[in-house]
């Protein structure tokens, strides 16, 4: 116990807590979004295709940044998004399949790619996250992101909502969708970016998912599916944090097993919906 | 119910809706030829043909929602694309919905006020006025308004949407099947709202499969099938001829 309290005194410590309750927060609060998007399976895909993006800056640049990660996942993102839409759109594969083939070739480059590099980080760092060796500056950059996420949704939130119910229509009232549509896509990236350092780029989708679908079991208000999102992803992945010293386990499996645990806490007890809704239905 | 976009008829000028020469095509194939069609507001129209005429697309490519090939579409002289501030409500036909969306009946229809309220403007007493006439006539008040969407039925639903297209209190309406989902009570009373809507001054354009009950609600009809087979007042266009030349189509097939 005495060593558990020491690593909790270190400074690299207090900086993983803080990383962990800034990119728990933003992607819970972002989770909102793919609920109601409906989107989990095509960011599965985003998440798995930010790994040559970022491979790649590194390679040419020489150096890992935040910028440089930034652009390189959204430009990988988007190119493999854009072959596969224009791949299934000229041939008979459905959509889905076009964006598996696509992002699953993307990630295995990305992960050939990585013999080349040279920062320091391995590759256990790269797929399953490295939230324990954050350093100053990128909680400044956590904080940024957080912050946009906050002010910029709050800000879009009426045309956001109108653009995911049913495009159309907020299109024939004058929303302007395809800026929406950017700006979740967008604030997707960035989660995920951020999600990309905690628990690397094979969990990262499970940050981005689990605390939106964990309150929505028990609310049916948006106001609520957003911040309690953004809420239990920060307790979820500053908890995790602690647990994983405690258990001595890895601290991004931690950080997604928390949260698929709460998950399965809030399948069984919520009284709208899950197991009880499913059992008194049928009987 | 009171004209709130912003045009007064004083001058006894009726604003006009204006198709010339529209082409629309998916892919390679052309899904509507060579469509024209003039309607002024204080009218019903009815979109009357078989599946895949092209009613559907026609109503999107009045709503500036689908690319056109060639020709216009302007209402009261401006490209429809340039229509953005709720001059037009649209009511498609909902495959994009997400069902499980966390929102209610009464949320739905408040959705309806966004070109009156932009991002920003507070929800005022108009609105509440706006949401409130719409609920009531649909029969979607009370109880009902505070219902998740999700346990709706499906005629429920129907009618949750088109209270949102009526609360938005557009100048056009344009609907994708507005009475599909209907039971017998609530046609009726459909009816009547698209007849009053039209008395209103508004035009009202409807695609409509229920061929026995068109000339008892619309003052005028298109029959479509990829191209006007025939348009016009009910009386001149609606006859056998006309109908039988467009569903024709569907037998050969």
């Amino acid at each position: 116990m005495s060593e558990f309290m020491d690593i909790i005194g270190m400074p690299f410590f207090r900086r993983a807590l803080v990383a962990a309750a800034l990119i728990g927060f933003t992607n819970g609060f972002v989770s909102g979004f793919v609920l109601l998007r409906r989107s989990a399976l095509s960011l599965g895909a985003l998440s798995h295709t930010m790994l040559p993006g970022i491979v790649l800056v590194v390679l040419i640049t020489g150096s890992l940044t935040q910028v440089g990660a930034f652009l390189g996942s959204m430009i990988a993102a988007l190119m493999v998004g854009l072959s596969a839409m224009v791949v299934s759109r000229g041939s008979k594969i459905p959509q889905g399949t076009a964006l598996a083939i696509f992002y699953t070739t993307a990630f295995a480059l990305g992960r050939v790619m990585l013999d080349y590099v040279s920062t320091g980080e391995d590759l256990e760092g790269w797929l399953f996250g490295s939230i324990l060796s954050v350093g100053d500056a990128d909680l400044y950059v956590f904080f940024g992101i957080a912050a946009i996420t906050l002010l910029g949704s709050s800000l879009l939130m009426r045309p956001l909502l109108l653009t995911l119910f049913e495009p159309s229509v907020a299109v024939v009232q004058g929303v302007p969708v395809r800026w929406m549509n950017y700006f979740l896509f967008t604030l997707m990236v960035m989660a995920l970016m951020a999600s990309f350092q905690a628990v690397g780029a094979v969990l990262s989708i499970g940050l981005l998912v689990v605390p939106g679908a964990i309150v929505a079991m028990f609310t049916n208000s948006t106001r609520w599916l957003f911040w309690g999102g953004g809420v239990i992803g920060s307790v979820g992945a500053v908890s995790a944090v602690l647990l994983s010293v405690l258990l001595n386990i890895p601290t991004g499996p931690a950080i997604v097993v928390v949260l698929g645990g709460l998950f399965l806490i809030a399948y069984l007890i919520s009284p709208t919906s899950g197991l009880r809704k499913t059992l008194t239905s049928k009987g | 119910m009171s004209n709130s976009c912003g045009h007064s008829h004083n001058d006894g000028q009726k604003h006009e809706l204006r198709i010339e020469g529209l082409n629309v095509s998916y892919r390679s194939e052309l899904a509507l030829k060579d469509i024209s069609l003039q309607a002024s507001c204080g009218r019903s129209l009815a979109l009357v043909g078989p599946n895949g005429a092209g009613k559907s697309t026609l109503l999107k490519a009045i709503a500036g929602l689908v690319k056109r090939r060639s020709g216009s579409v302007t209402w009261d002289g401006k490209d429809t694309l340039k229509c953005r501030g709720g001059e037009f409500s649209y009511l498609p036909q909902h495959d994009e919905v997400n069902w499980n969306f966390p929102i209610t009946v009464r949320g739905v229809v408040e959705m309806g006020r966004y070109p009156q309220l932009g991002a920003y403007k507070k929800f005022g007493e108009d609105d509440r006025i706006a949401v409130e006439e719409a609920l009531e006539m649909m029969e979607m008040d009370g109880k009902l308004a505070r219902r998740q969407i999700s346990e709706l039925s499906g005629g429920q639903k129907q009618r949750a949407f088109i209270a949102r297209a009526v609360a938005q209190r557009a100048h056009v309406l344009l609907l994708d099947e507005p009475f599909s989902g209907l039971d017998h009570d609530h046609t009726a009373n459909l009816s009547r709202l698209l007849r009053s809507l039209a008395a209103e001054d508004r035009l009202v354009i409807a695609s409509h499969h229920d061929l026995g009950t068109l000339t008892d609600i619309f003052d005028d009809v298109m029959i479509l099938n990829r191209e006007v087979v025939a348009s016009g007042s009910c009386a001149e266009a609606f006859t056998k001829e006309n109908l039988n030349q467009a569903f024709s189509h569907r037998i050969n097939e």
